[in-house]
């Protein structure tokens, strides 16, 4: 049985910034990552997908931008090669293709079985992302067998769907994203919109993430906000990173031509039931949407940047059929497609630990994992706003490297 | 959960903090929060029926009020009826009025908003053609409700727009007529 004081599971943005930081405490540890670094950014993502920051903002700890375009957005090559030039700048100590089945208590310490053997430590590092599955919703088992039935997990690119209509649900970043993408191949996109968040790509001038960095809405943390389960299981913005930095919104996508429809809510034969609510959960994002760009404005106004931008405007609210249909006959429809983007969730399958709430979340205190020496990063709202953002990730790890070196240090005096 | 009670710090008359500990304790046990409400109604005559509502089941136990309430219903005279009460689609508008009507003050009340008056006004379009089965391409019921909202109240429209709206997202009534419910409906034997 090999060992090592520290085993990171994955070696994504999470787990190489927590190893960044057990490097600079000669904190001995490897990381067992399924794949390759970057894994799931190379396995699991379609093909157009660029990130939905900014070049500059996709930092990692001591490891900025310094390419030509800090605006820009990365392709997932572009992405997985930043971070396999990050692995090799800090000199992780990762262990490839190797599938970690099961962790479970071992003494004062864990066990970690994998498909190249076992592994003891000391302390465990949760790196393996919040995406590992994508939620599909169980009103799924109903559907006839002809429709083609996938998720944003299985999705690469429109081209390979059947021809034909494509009902997507699911309206946050992936939902939004993909119908564009779907629509334009020439395959009509019937989008089912539950509750969203909007925001501009860009808002007077600047991209909409400069200014969630500036203003501190994406460090803002545990403490400041009231509802925390609430923080972590806020929808994706309506965001896509492309070469134009363009808006896509809801009013955006029934411009090519996207059919909107409310959340689904039922399924029975060949008909598909949405809820009425589609007037108030567009409502609300806008609503939502205004107040946030109020605070932008508040702050560039407190900051004496008034000069320096253009002056403050509020975008066109979301535009809606009169009586959006509450109900579509897939058949009659030509819907060859049902796309679930109704979110994702990760994976704890291999977690042979009690520290699992009823709903199959980890119990955490802001990473700090219920059990003496385990830790999660990369998780929504893990300890602050941007945790599970590349850029986000940085300061998670810091502080819990901290906190791990201190559980280790207590451990040692204990047994002296 | 609790009797309301007007303390002094209230703009509204809303126990938001019975409510905020409520939720806090229902998170912890969530067997308690399932609730089973009940009504029992007798026909009278016609189209004139009498609803009557007390117990219900929640928090673990079946709970018992010191009063029945009632509520009437019959049909107006263009159906051929005496018109004793109103019309049963006109108590699921009363009902609907009265679920966003409580979730504006509540919200109100959280946010620090005080209320000088709510008043909803409540269409529920129908083509009587689905009810009388002339065309099975009709449904039975509302093809549309529209609920128009007057408030006054210290804060901005935007603010208030967002009273309104965190209402809807948080209403029983909002969501049982928005979305698909399985009915069960059986003969005692």
């Amino acid at each position: 049985m090999r060992q090592a004081t520290v085993i990171i599971l994955g070696a994504g943005q999470a787990g190489l910034a927590m190893s960044h930081y057990l490097t600079d405490m000669s904190i001995d540890h490897v990381l067992l990552e399924r794949g390759q670094v970057a894994n799931s950014w190379r396995t699991e993502r379609w093909d157009s997908l660029r990130l939905l920051t900014p070049n500059w903002q996709s930092r990692l700890p001591g490891f900025g931008y310094e390419g030509e375009d800090p605006d820009g957005f990365r392709t997932m090559p572009e992405t997985i090669g930043f971070l396999d030039a990050y692995a090799n700048h800090i000199a992780a100590p990762v262990k490839p293709e190797t599938e970690v089945h099961r962790v479970y208590r071992r003494g004062d310490g864990y066990g970690v079985s994998t498909n190249k053997g076992d592994w003891k430590c000391r302390a465990i590092v949760i790196a393996t992302g919040a995406c590992n599955i994508a939620n599909v919703p169980g009103l799924a088992e109903a559907l006839p067998k002809h429709i083609h039935s996938i998720t944003p997990l299985d999705y690469s690119n429109a081209n390979a769907l059947p021809k034909g209509g494509v009902l997507v649900v699911g309206a946050s970043a992936t939902g939004v994203q993909l119908a564009k993408e779907i629509q334009l191949s020439g395959r009509p996109v019937t989008l089912a919109v539950g509750e969203h968040v909007r925001v501009p790509r860009s808002y007077r001038g600047r991209d909409i993430k400069w200014w969630m960095d500036k203003t501190g809405v994406l460090d803002m943390g545990l403490a400041e906000v009231d509802d925390v389960n609430r923080a972590r299981n806020v929808p994706s913005l309506q965001l896509i990173g492309s070469t134009t930095h363009e808006t896509i919104s809801l009013n955006s996508l029934q411009s090519i031509g996207v059919d909107i429809r409310g959340r689904v809510m039922g399924l029975r034969d060949n008909r598909v039931q949405f809820s009425g609510s589609l007037n108030n959960v567009c409502s609300l994002a806008d609503l939502k949407m205004n107040r946030l760009l109020q605070e932008i404005d508040n702050w560039a106004c407190n900051a004496g940047m008034e000069g320096d931008l253009e002056s403050p405007y509020r975008l066109r609210p979301t535009q809606l059929p009169a009586e959006p249909a509450l109900d579509l006959d897939l058949n009659t429809a030509g819907i060859k497609t049902i796309l679930w983007a109704t979110g994702f969730r990760p994976d704890y399958s291999w977690l042979d630990l009690p520290v699992l709430d009823r709903k199959g979340r980890l119990r955490h205190q802001g990473g700090v994992v219920d059990s003496p020496g385990v830790y999660v990063l990369g998780l929504p709202f893990l300890r602050r706003r941007k945790s599970s953002l590349i850029d986000g990730v940085g300061d998670d790890a810091r502080d819990l490297s901290a906190h791990l070196s201190s559980y280790l240090a207590d451990a040692r005096s204990r047994a002296a | 959960m609790t009797a309301p009670q007007t303390e002094t710090t209230q703009l509204n008359g809303v126990n938001v903090g019975a409510l905020l500990d409520a939720r806090e304790a229902l998170e912890a046990a969530p067997q308690a929060a399932d609730f089973t409400f009940r009504a029992t109604s007798e026909w009278i005559d016609g189209v004139h029926t009498r609803t009557e509502m007390n117990g219900f089941f929640g928090l673990g136990e079946e709970q018992s009020r010191t009063k029945t309430f009632t509520s009437e219903m019959d049909h107006p005279e263009v159906f051929a009826a005496p018109d004793a009460a109103p019309t049963p689609v006109e108590m699921v508008l009363s009902g609907l009025a009265g679920c966003l009507t409580a979730g504006v003050a509540t919200v109100a009340e959280n946010r620090g908003i005080k209320l000088r008056s709510v008043k909803a006004t409540l269409e529920g379009e129908m083509n009587l053609h689905g009810i009388l089965g002339i065309d099975s391409d009709v449904r039975n019921g509302f093809s549309a409700v529209r609920v128009k909202f007057d408030i006054d109240a210290d804060a901005s429209e935007d603010d208030i727009a967002a009273l309104v709206a965190q209402s809807q997202k948080r209403s029983a009534v909002f969501d049982i007529m928005t979305n698909p419910t399985n009915v069960f409906v059986t003969v005692n034997k």
